[in-house]
Parts: structure tokens; C-alpha cells; sequence
């Protein structure tokens, strides 16, 4: 499983990236996609929607289950990635290439995790 | 006493024994005793199949089969084809659960792909699901599939079926959405008062065509309104109109809905019937309940599975935007059944009967002085001014004839392909007796 | 196999509809789409129909221990009788007179179902247990506001609960709050008690509970929800184990809802159509759904209650599947009522006995109607899940358990044999599934490969739900 050094982890599975100090892009990471199976539809955030770091922003769909995407961050919905409407196996196939949202006037954060630190807490 | 239970006494000594306990009632051990029906329910003792027959039958003579029926509001008694009964009393199509396990239930899911298609034809829409419970029910869903965060509040037009306005409002109470009525004007929905009445916190516009009175509204000027205004138009729409009328695609609907009842259900007392429910490819997520997709199996031959089922209860719990579980998978099959066997032509020639002795009706009634409380266009219902409603209503029973709807300002009157031109002739000789 | 738009050629039809004996009129603004409905024989159409109907499985072609859904044999002459023209020729707008025996079956229905279930009154509205399910819970929402008490927005819902209640709670208005099973599946008396307050509007239950267990501590349960000015809801999925028995009434429960095509053996038709009759206590009667059927001086007539929550449905309810269970009722009578929930006990703590030779089961003790078996350790030891052995199932002519319910059980199957079954098959069954359990120790790539006997095999749902195809088209 790969998990980039240049980005930063949520104990949640999301991986963050950021653009600059209050910008960031968000993503599941390859654990969270690799444990949610065959992913069939995403359910993307509105732009301008406001988000709350640990609280849900939009959710992912498999055939059997749903899964909430926590957001990492709080602050606004700049713009979120459209293709995966129509392409939701680009979440699984390269789900560090396929950013949800693009989150700007970050104000907060929750406590994000290093790949190394993020890797050992998934093997825990 | 009846009985379905097969076993023995012996053979359930034997069950019992394997068990590990001496009786049935061991078993209810974990019930706390005070709570058993101890002398047993006040109930009847049980019949054989001879008695129950009798009973059962004896309520059924207590009805009244009416040989002519001019009355619809909501239940319409069309032609029923005899291949369609004949195919849907197949014990495997009435006894099978909901398909879950696609390998065994091809049959079930083919027929609901096949139904989703022709609802698709019929209204011009672009996608359809596998039904909900009634035209009333599927209105109610319609308004769900509308909202958003921004805009909150429904509509429904005055001239829809007051039955299906209750169950909006009632699904309303439910949600806490607001639902305003749009007055009617002469018979129709008031155009300049919807013009004034949505603004941008609208999610949606819901009209009836043909409408409650049997008069056509201009739905496509309806729709340009309610689309300048931002909403979602929902039209309601009977299934047999739609294969001789403007579609409801073509008036600009986002989601047409109404009661498959007239595609080869009998009337039955109000039930079962189905909702039929499609969308347009932009809103085709929003619908609700079951969806049945095409696909191919390990070995590439096409199947057909329940699909898109995330959006369902079962598996979103709270945040699923309908409880919906079941369709009306049987009477969806009988619909497709029909729709098959009456085909394009035949469909077409159902509408334009029923429209065109409806017409006859009307004419007929206006000679002996019974004029249309309305101007305009109207399909196969219309409403007649009438001073003493309940003398004539009487008059026709008395010949075996059930005659319109009583309604405010006089009677509401059907006429479908099944009424002879004969028949038409007889109704106005006795209404024209009353005097 | 085709599809009937694929089958017959143009000009193709049926002689059905006789020429125009008036005058011919058209609509002013007509259909200008064309309307490509199939063009069969009569001979294609019946055909092609056939053969849809055996591809699939009925209660009739084989066992269908389906959990939580109750697939008793389905009686024929209930068929027969809802059959008669004088229901089905019936108007649902005729006057009162005409249809008094129409309104005698709902009135009969109500007073055995309300004697079978404890309640007062009962509506047959509701077409399904979840449409049942959202009528009972805006009756609670009518009865708390007509109090005033408006600040009563949650109803309490079990984890191990169908996904219908939660949904229906957000349905009628309401918040949900989830609370966990205790360790032995049933209401962890605990949690209920943190969880009540003056925010509670009701409990959602069912009883005996998702994992067939009769929750032991019922009285004391729904004692705590009405303490704390809440009312108790059942959902009577799983009556069957215990009608005749002991009644919901009786437990505590304020308001249900039945499915009558589960416990009263009409027909589920693939999916409908069913009836959620919901019942409830006096409390409760002035906010059921309206019309409802009141016997007066000279007969029947239809009243609305004084503060009903409006209609759910157009007209009363799905009307012969009532007459269906009416004759059901009718046939088993007092006797036969606790005689099938006995035998549905029975049968499944047989087979439960026998399969606990070689899987593992999730709740260990004397079960209701049914039982959940945990497939977990059979998956780590084979590679084996729930979903394979289902589909080793087919393959012997046994529809499978209900699988992955409920939530709180990892690879669960879930079997309710019901009580129309005889030993006989209840053997037959028991031996395939302790086969199957061998195979998957002997060979499971036989199991992953399973079904491959049916009219298709495993089918892909990923492409199905990535790339939808909801309709035939001509492209």
C-alpha cells in the first residue's frame, strides 16, 4: 500500500494536501478505499458548502454499504472534483490522483499524522 | 380447524426430542409467563376450506357489481386483456420474494427492466424506477426528490385529486415541508396566481393532467413557469392519456408520476394498484426505492440486478431519503403484461375510445340540459352542472348503472372503452326521466 | 434471453379493441413522440412470459428459509377469494350501501387483528410494513403535538433493527438516536435508560428481536419509554413466532404495524404487493389515518377519526391483499393461530440444533422463528463467506438466508424455516447445508464459483451501479 510523505493523514482515512497555509486538497486514502471495496458512486459536497474538521462533508458508495468522508479541515468548499461522478473507480484505482475537494479559507485542523505515523497506525 | 402445518404429532415428538426439551412450550421459556394468552384469543374456531369459502363469499355478494360504470376520480374500469390475468396468476411470479438473489430471479428483474422501459415510452422520460405504492404515494415521493437545502417548500395545484393532495399533505406533516395550494380558475389551475406564488425558495410545482374535472391544463406553459421561477415541475399524469396527449417530457417535467391502476389492474376497491415514478436523467439518483439495471454475469451473458441501492433504506438507515422497500412488483408486471398486449395501437385506441365517448356523454347530457360546468378541452371525465344529483345518481342505480361522482357544483362523470355507445344512450334516456 | 421489445416484428398484435361507435375525437395538442411498445402475437406474449416466470424461484419450486421475511406457504383459496368479482369489480367511490361487505372484510380484519395483537383500532392504509412503519410513527408525532409537547423529536431505535425504522423515523420528522444491543443481542437496559428523557417521542422494537430472540426484559423496557413520556412502537416482522401466543398489546407496546404478507401468508408477489396494517392503542385511535370503517345502526360507513393525520393513501389500503389474510385468519381460527407460531418455533430450533453440528451460532440458545448463524470463523478458517454458501445454495434448490443482516452479526445468515415446512425438508435442507459446510473445507473454489446451475451466475453489481442501464434502447 503507498502512502506519499508529502502529504498529511487523518485517523479517518483522508489524506490532505496542502496548496498553500489555508488551502488544501482532500482525498480518501489507498487503505480507506482498499477496505471500502469496489466504490460505485460518490456523493460530492456543494462548492461553497462550509465544512467542519471531523464531521462529514459527502460520502461514498459501494454496492452493499455507504461510507461517510470526514472532513480533516474546517472551512469552505472551493471546488470539488467532478469527474467522479462519472468516474467513481478513480477513487480506487488512484485515489491519491483523485481529490474530492479543494478546501480554502482553512481555519482548523484536526490532529494530522505523517505517512510513517499514518502507516503504523493502520497496522495497529 | 385449517391447518397449513404439515408435521405429525410424532414427527414433532421426534423434532422436540433432537432438541432436548419435552414440549413446545419449553421453548417460549424466555417469554415471562404473565404476559401468556393464557385461555387462549377471543376468536372463532377455525373453518374448514368448504366453510371459509362460504363465509368469505357471502361478503362478496353483500357488493354491488355494477354492469356500467360512469365514474372514475382516481379508479378507472378499462379493458383487461385475459392473457394478462392468465400470466400474473403464475405461482412462481405470485409467490416469490423480492429478488435479492439475482441468479433465481431473472424473471422478476427482466419483467421490471422491461416495466422501467415502457414507463419510460409512455411518459417520455428518461428513467423510471421499479414502482411504489400509488399515485398518491409516488406524488408524495416526488416532492422529497425536489428539495434541497435552499429550496424547502411544495406546491400542488387545487384541481389535483383531493386524495392525492392528502396524502402530499400528510407526507408533508411528516418532513415538516410546507405545502401551499395553487387556487383554481374555471376548472383549472390559476396560472396568474402560481405566477405570483413561486419565488426562489420553491423546490417544486406538482399539476395533475388531465386534471381532477377531466380538463386538460396547459402543462407546457405551466412548466416554463415554474422553471423561471427555479422549481422542479411535477406532473401527475394518467398512463392511458399519455399515448394519444402531449407527453409529460414534452411539457417540460422533471418527474412524472401517477397510478398505473389503468394499465390492467382491476378497480378492487381502491387497492393494490402502483406508482409509477420517472425522471429525467439529471434527477435520476433522487428517485426513490427499488431500480433494477442491466448487466452481464461471470460468463458475460446479460442479467439483470436490483441496482443503484445505496440510495435505500437498508443499507442508509437514517439518511436515506425514502423508508420505501417494496415495489408493486406484481402489479408492475401486470401493467408491462398489458402495455405488451395492447401495443402502441392499441393503447392509442383506448384513449382516443374512452376520450371520444367521454365526448359523446357529454354532448349527449348538454342536449337534455345538463351543461359542463367548464369551457375547454377535457379527456375522458368531465363535469356537468346538476340540480338534483342524488335523483339522478338513483335513478341510473335503479337500472344498474353507477353514474358520476357527486361533487361540488354537480356530477363528476368517466367514460372509458368500455361502455357501449348503447349503453351511453340508455344512461341519458333515464337521467333525461328524472327530469 | 430476449427482451419482449427484441421479440415479434411490426404489424405483430393482438385483435383486443372494437372500432369507434361515436364520433372520433382527438386531443388539441397531441402525443408526437413515437410510443415503441413490443409488437407480439399472442402466442410470443405468452411465451415470453412463461419463460420469465420460470426463471424465477416461488415458495412453491423449493425451501425459503429467508430471514425476517416469513415465506410461509401462501394458501390458494386465499387467491380465490380475493379473486371474486364482487371485490374486484368493485368502485372504490360507490356509495356506502353498495359495498358493505367490502367494508365487513376491514371491519372484520380489524377486530381479529386487534384481538390477536392487543390494539383497540387498526387501518389497513398502509401499503407495506414501511409505509406501516411511517404511519405508526406520525400517529406518536399527531399524539405529542396535540399534548403540546412539542419538544419530543427522537425515537429510539436498536442497532440490530431493520433499516426501515430509522429511515421511517427520519421520514415522519424525528431525530434518531441509536443505541447499542446488549451482548446477548436483546435491548441493553442500560443504554435505554441513559438514552430516555423529555426529548423522547418513542422506541422502536421488534419482538422477538432480529437475532430471534424473545427480548426477556420487554415489561421493563417499555415501562422506562412511557416513565419518561415516550411511547413504544412495534414492528411486527416477526410476529409470527409468537401470535396467539403472547401480544404485543400485552408487552406494553402503544402502536404496531403488521405485515400481513409475512405472518398472514398472502403472497408477496416479488416484491408487492403486501399491507402494513398498523394497529394501535385508544390513545391513539383519534389520529389513524382516515377513512376508517365504523359499524353503525344501519350498517358500515366511513368516518374520518376526529384529529386523524390525514390520508397515507388513496382510497383504503391494498383491499384484496386483506381479504387474503381475512380467509387466512378465518381458517386457522383461535386454535390455529398459536398452532402455526408454535411450529414456527419449533422448526427453527430443529434446524438450528442440527446445524449447530458444524457452524457457528451468533446467539447460542433457544430461538424464536428464527436464528442468525456467524460465518466469520468459516471465513477465516476457508475463505468461505455467507454470501458463497448462498450461492452454493441455489445450486441445490434452496433460496437462500437472509445475508449480512442484521449489522451487528459479521457474516451473518439468518434463517426463519417458517412453519409450513415439514421435517422431511427441514432434513433435506439441513443435509445440503452441512454439505456445503464440508465443501468449503474440501473444495471452496467449488463455492466461489457457485451458482452454476441457475439461468445466469454471479452477476457483476459493480458495472451494474458504475455504469447504469435502467432501460432498453433501440441504440
Amino acid at each position: 500500500m503507498n502512502f506519499p510523505a508529502e502529504l498529511k493523514y487523518s485517523k479517518s482515512h483522508e489524506w490532505v494536501k496542502m496548496i498553500d497555509d489555508t488551502t488544501a486538497l482532500v482525498g480518501i486514502t489507498d487503505f480507506a478505499q482498499s477496505e471500502l471495496g469496489d466504490l460505485v458512486f460518490i456523493n460530492l459536497p456543494a462548492e461553497g458548502d462550509a465544512v467542519t474538521k471531523e464531521e462529514s462533508f459527502c460520502d461514498v458508495e459501494s454496492v452493499k454499504a455507504v461510507s461517510d468522508v470526514m472532513s480533516p479541515v474546517t472551512g469552505t468548499v472551493a471546488e470539488v472534483n467532478s469527474e467522479l461522478e462519472d468516474e467513481p473507480q478513480k477513487l480506487n484505482e488512484a485515489p491519491y490522483e483523485a481529490w474530492i475537494a479543494k478546501i480554502s479559507d482553512i481555519s482548523d485542523f484536526e490532529e494530522l499524522l505523517d505517512a510513517a505515523a499514518y502507516e503504523a497506525f493502520i497496522q495497529k | 380447524m385449517g391447518s397449513y402445518v404439515p408435521n405429525t404429532m410424532d414427527q414433532r415428538k421426534a423434532m422436540l426430542d433432537v432438541i432436548g426439551v419435552s414440549s413446545v412450550d419449553d421453548l417460549f421459556e424466555s417469554v415471562p409467563h404473565e404476559m401468556l394468552v393464557g385461555d387462549g384469543l377471543k376468536l372463532p374456531n377455525g373453518l374448514s376450506e368448504l366453510e371459509v369459502r362460504a363465509k368469505v363469499t357471502a361478503m362478496a355478494e353483500r357488493n354491488r357489481v355494477y354492469k356500467t360504470i360512469l365514474r372514475g376520480a382516481g379508479a378507472y374500469r378499462h379493458f383487461i386483456p385475459s392473457v394478462v390475468k392468465s400470466v400474473i396468476s403464475r405461482e412462481e411470479l405470485v409467490t416469490a420474494y423480492t429478488p435479492y438473489q439475482a441468479e433465481i430471479s431473472q424473471g422478476i428483474l427482466q419483467s421490471i427492466f422491461e416495466y422501467q422501459t415502457m414507463i419510460c415510452m409512455l411518459t417520455g422520460m428518461d428513467v423510471s424506477n421499479a414502482s411504489v405504492y400509488d399515485g398518491g404515494t409516488a406524488a408524495a415521493e416526488a416532492i422529497t426528490m425536489c428539495k434541497d437545502r435552499k429550496r424547502r417548500k411544495a406546491y400542488v395545484s387545487a384541481c389535483a385529486n383531493p386524495d392525492v393532495i392528502g396524502v402530499m399533505k400528510t407526507y408533508c406533516f411528516g418532513s415538516d415541508t410546507e405545502l401551499e395550494i395553487i387556487p383554481e380558475k374555471d376548472g383549472r389551475t390559476d396560472l396568474e396566481a402560481l405566477k405570483a406564488m413561486v419565488g426562489d425558495d420553491a423546490a417544486c410545482v406538482y399539476i395533475q393532467q388531465p386534471n381532477y374535472y377531466g380538463n386538460v391544463e396547459e402543462a407546457a406553459a405551466i412548466g416554463e413557469i415554474v422553471h423561471a421561477a427555479g422549481a422542479k415541475y411535477v406532473m401527475g399524469v394518467n398512463p392511458i392519456a399519455c399515448a394519444i396527449m402531449e407527453t409529460p417530457a414534452a411539457c417540460g417535467a422533471d418527474v412524472a408520476v401517477g397510478d398505473g391502476q389503468p394499465l390492467g389492474l382491476d378497480i378492487a376497491f381502491g387497492g393494490p394498484y402502483l406508482g409509477f415514478m420517472a425522471a429525467t436523467k439529471a434527477m435520476f439518483r433522487k428517485l426513490p426505492g427499488r431500480i433494477v439495471g442491466q448487466t452481464h454475469d461471470v460468463e458475460g451473458n446479460v442479467g439483470y440486478v436490483l441496482t443503484l441501492t445505496a440510495r435505500e433504506q437498508h443499507i442508509r438507515r437514517e439518511k436515506a431519503s425514502s423508508n420505501i422497500c417494496s415495489n408493486q412488483a406484481l402489479c408492475a408486471f401486470a401493467t408491462g403484461v398489458y402495455m405488451t398486449a395492447m401495443g402502441e395501437e392499441g393503447l392509442r385506441q383506448a384513449a382516443t375510445l374512452s376520450m371520444s365517448k367521454a365526448h359523446y356523454l357529454a354532448g349527449e347530457l348538454e342536449k337534455i340540459g345538463m351543461k359542463r360546468l367548464h369551457d375547454g378541452e377535457y379527456f375522458h371525465e368531465f363535469v356537468t352542472a346538476c340540480d338534483k344529483p342524488e335523483a339522478v345518481l338513483k335513478a341510473l342505480d335503479d337500472q344498474g348503472i353507477l353514474g358520476g361522482l357527486p361533487v361540488e357544483g354537480g356530477i363528476l362523470w368517466c367514460v372509458t372503452e368500455l361502455v357501449t355507445k348503447e349503453e351511453l344512450d340508455r344512461a341519458v334516456a333515464i337521467i333525461k326521466e328524472v327530469g | 434471453m430476449k427482451l419482449i421489445f427484441e421479440k415479434g416484428a411490426p404489424g405483430q398484435h393482438l385483435s383486443l379493441m372494437p372500432p369507434c361507435d361515436v364520433p372520433v375525437v382527438t386531443p388539441k395538442r397531441p402525443r408526437t413522440e413515437p410510443l415503441p411498445l413490443p409488437h407480439v402475437s399472442e402466442t410470443e406474449l405468452t411465451r415470453h412470459y412463461t419463460a420469465l416466470a420460470k426463471r424465477v424461484h416461488g415458495v412453491n419450486d423449493g425451501f425459503y428459509p429467508l430471514g425476517s421475511c416469513t415465506m410461509k406457504y401462501n394458501p390458494k383459496i386465499n387467491e380465490d377469494m380475493a379473486a371474486l368479482p364482487g371485490f374486484t369489480q368493485v368502485h372504490p367511490l360507490q356509495p356506502e350501501e353498495t359495498v358493505q361487505g367490502c367494508m365487513e372484510v376491514y371491519a372484520e380484519a380489524e377486530r381479529l387483528l386487534d384481538e390477536i395483537t392487543g390494539m383497540d383500532a387498526m387501518t389497513f392504509q398502509p401499503a407495506a410494513g414501511a409505509h406501516g412503519e411511517f404511519t405508526g410513527l406520525l400517529l406518536i408525532k399527531a399524539y405529542h403535538h396535540h399534548r403540546g409537547d412539542t419538544a419530543r423529536t427522537k425515537i429510539i431505535v436498536p442497532d440490530s433493527a431493520h433499516g426501515t425504522n430509522p429511515a421511517s423515523a427520519v421520514m415522519a420528522g424525528f431525530s434518531v438516536v441509536n443505541i447499542p444491543s446488549a451482548p446477548d443481542g436483546c435491548v441493553d437496559v442500560e443504554a435505554l435508560k441513559a438514552a430516555v428523557g423529555p426529548d423522547t417521542a418513542g422506541l422502536m422494537l421488534t419482538n422477538p428481536n432480529t437475532v430471534g430472540i424473545f427480548d426477556k426484559n420487554i415489561l421493563e423496557i417499555t415501562r422506562i419509554v412511557h416513565e419518561a413520556g415516550g411511547l413504544c412502537y412495534y414492528d411486527g416482522a416477526n410476529l409470527n413466532a409468537v401470535m396467539g401466543v403472547v401480544r404485543p398489546g400485552d408487552m406494553g407496546f402503544d402502536v404496531i404495524h403488521l405485515n400481513l404478507h409475512k405472518t398472514f401468508s398472502t403472497p408477496h408477489g416479488g416484491g408487492g404487493p403486501g399491507s402494513g396494517a398498523v394497529g394501535c392503542k385508544e390513545i391513539l385511535r383519534p389520529f389513524l389515518p382516515g377513512p376508517v370503517v365504523v359499524k353503525g345502526e344501519s350498517g358500515y360507513h366511513f368516518e374520518k377519526p376526529e384529529h386523524s393525520i390525514g390520508r397515507v393513501k388513496d382510497f383504503y389500503g391494498n383491499f384484496t391483499v386483506v381479504v387474503k389474510a381475512l380467509t387466512y385468519i378465518l381458517t386457522l381460527g383461535k386454535e390455529g393461530i398459536p398452532e402455526a407460531a408454535k411450529n414456527a418455533v419449533l422448526n427453527a430450533n430443529y434446524m438450528m440444533k442440527r446445524l449447530k453440528e458444524k457452524y457457528t451460532m451468533a446467539y447460542d440458545e433457544i430461538c424464536m422463528h428464527e436464528f442468525v448463524m456467524c460465518l466469520e470463523d468459516l471465513k477465516e478458517e476457508t475463505g468461505i463467506s455467507a454470501m458463497d454458501i448462498a450461492k452454493g445454495l441455489l445450486d441445490n434448490g434452496i433460496h437462500p438466508p437472509t445475508m449480512y443482516f442484521p449489522l451487528i452479526v459479521h457474516e451473518a445468515l439468518m434463517i426463519e424455516p417458517t412453519e409450513t415446512e415439514s421435517k422431511e425438508t427441514l432434513d433435506e435442507a439441513c443435509d445440503v447445508f452441512l454439505k456445503l459446510w464440508d465443501l468449503a473445507h474440501t473444495n471452496p473454489q467449488a463455492l466461489h464459483d457457485a451458482p452454476v446451475t441457475t439461468p445466469v451466475r454471479r452477476l457483476d453489481e459493480v458495472g451494474a451501479a458504475r455504469n447504469p442501464v435502467l432501460r432498453y434502447t433501440t441504440e
